[in-house]
């Protein structure tokens, strides 16, 4: 490939970082409040829902990423066919479409994730929190808002830099249902320039924005160090 | 006038009695130390006073109001929530552990309940904060986190941190177990100067020289019972019981 062509591929590439930055910030946006959600739903003292939650989880973890887009993506279809007044309005291969079924997969997937990571951060914190907040007439709320989630966050930041670096190349997996992000117009400028070039600008994209992500990590532990 | 009234009070762990009978008062102003072998209940009273632990019977009066009664059918029940909300304000409690919030300055640790709970405002919490810091001989730590302070110095911040809330009573349970000896002074000078001025507490410990010098009556437990309740002449010099001796003995020697 020529410099020319190599600078076409990375503007084309860098056109589609937005769709796939969209993928890793929406995902994270719900996915962690969703995620606290379950934890906490983990933890509920009612057995059948906190078994329930488990299974979720299970599921979630138990079986690839890949396979759960294909089967959100899909499900629409398949029951427009076996109920043709359903999902009418829904087209397949509408964008907004593509990007909303791959939204529900990852957040799905990562809130249980996330959800694991929490209820370890939570669990973590000393009983004594509890009750000294509680002796001192705080409520549940109150303590769990100002005394202990503050104490998770720094407790979980090492785990979650790791969710949140592996979402960021996980994106690429949205090309399966042919999401339009940066690996699937990589695939489609190799075949085009039938070169390898592409792919390898593809990763250094991926590679850029998990470095950025790391120092970004790395900075807020830092800044989370002012107590141990 | 009494402050705490116990009368009966029962409590067991998967049918291990932990408590047997318990009464006593606290009168206001009075300093009880409650003393005994480790596993003999004391602990547990004071969780059961500070609803940390459901006791199983008896009965529990703070400040003229009841936290637990016998009702007409003879069961056991607890004041609503509301009530024990109240009643919970009127103690205070300080850890064996300090159980500081790791998160948040000395000044914060002290003035967020007065915030978030008494809805102070913050200069008023604030000034109080600093004026319980100075007692405590503090006051240059105000902006420490307590992970930069000594135990016997987190341990004071806690004190104040209880006192922020002016509680009727002030419990400690083992205030300074977790201490080394050379820390342990510097509390227990707190806990006189508090009974200098007349604060009403209930202290939990293993400092025998310490509870007979400061206290106005000195309980013994022993396998959840109340064995001696005194004076701490009676019962650090002139006590007949067999066990009390023997306990005793072991701290004398």
């Amino acid at each position: 490939m020529t410099g020319e062509e190599i600078l076409k591929v990375v503007g084309i590439l860098l056109e589609y970082l937005v769709p796939t930055l969209k993928v890793f910030g929406f995902t994270l946006l719900f996915s962690i409040p969703l995620g606290l959600v379950v934890a906490m739903l983990k933890m509920c003292k009612f057995k059948p829902i906190s078994w329930l939650t488990n299974l979720y989880i299970l599921i979630m973890r138990g079986t690839p990423l890949m396979l759960q887009i294909i089967v959100v993506y899909y499900a629409v279809p398949y029951i427009q066919i076996a109920n043709p007044d359903m999902f009418s309005f829904i087209d397949i291969k509408d964008e907004n479409y593509m990007f909303g079924a791959v939204l529900v997969a990852f957040v799905l997937n990562y809130a249980a994730y996330f959800a694991e990571i929490f209820r370890g951060g939570i669990e973590s914190i000393p009983k004594g929190q509890y009750e000294a907040a509680a002796a001192l007439g705080m409520t549940k709320a109150q303590t769990f808002f100002r005394i202990i989630l503050p104490q998770v966050i720094k407790r979980i930041v090492p785990a979650s830099s790791n969710e949140v670096i592996t979402l960021v190349k996980d994106t690429s997996l949205a090309n399966v249902v042919a999401y339009a992000e940066i690996t699937l117009k990589a695939k489609q400028q190799m075949q085009n320039y039938a070169s390898l070039v592409p792919l390898f600008i593809a990763g250094v994209f991926y590679f850029a924005m998990a470095t950025i992500l790391t120092a970004l990590f790395s900075f807020i532990e830092k800044k989370l160090n002012y107590y141990r | 006038m009494a402050i705490l009234e116990v009368r009966n009070l029962s409590k067991s762990f998967d049918g291990f009695d932990v408590l047997k009978d318990i009464s006593f008062d606290v009168e206001k102003g009075q300093v009880v130390s409650i003393i005994g072998p480790s596993g003999s209940g004391k602990s547990t009273l004071l969780r059961c006073i500070n609803q940390f632990e459901k006791a199983d019977g008896g009965s529990i009066n703070i400040c003229g109001q009841d936290m637990l009664v016998k009702n007409e059918k003879g069961k056991t029940v607890y004041a609503p929530p509301k009530v024990l909300h109240e009643l919970r304000m009127k103690i205070g409690l300080v850890f064996q552990n300090f159980n500081l919030f790791p998160h948040m300055s000395v000044l914060r640790n002290i003035t967020e309940a007065p915030m978030t709970v008494l809805k102070q405002d913050k200069k008023t919490a604030e000034e109080n904060a600093l004026r319980l810091l100075k007692k405590m001989g503090l006051e240059n730590k105000a902006n420490e986190y307590p992970c930069n302070l000594s135990g016997g110095q987190q341990q004071r911040v806690s004190i104040a941190r209880a006192l922020a809330l002016s509680p009727e009573v002030l419990f400690f349970d083992e205030p300074t177990s977790a201490l080394d000896p050379e820390l342990t002074g510097e509390i227990l000078k707190v806990i006189k100067s508090l009974a200098e001025e007349n604060m009403t507490m209930v202290i939990v410990t293993h400092e025998m020289s310490f509870a007979h010098d400061i206290s106005d009556r000195v309980i013994f437990m022993d396998e959840g019972y109340i064995i001696e309740n005194g004076t701490p002449e009676e019962v650090f010099e002139h006590s007949d019981n067999e066990r009390t001796k023997q306990f005793l003995e072991r701290y004398h020697s």
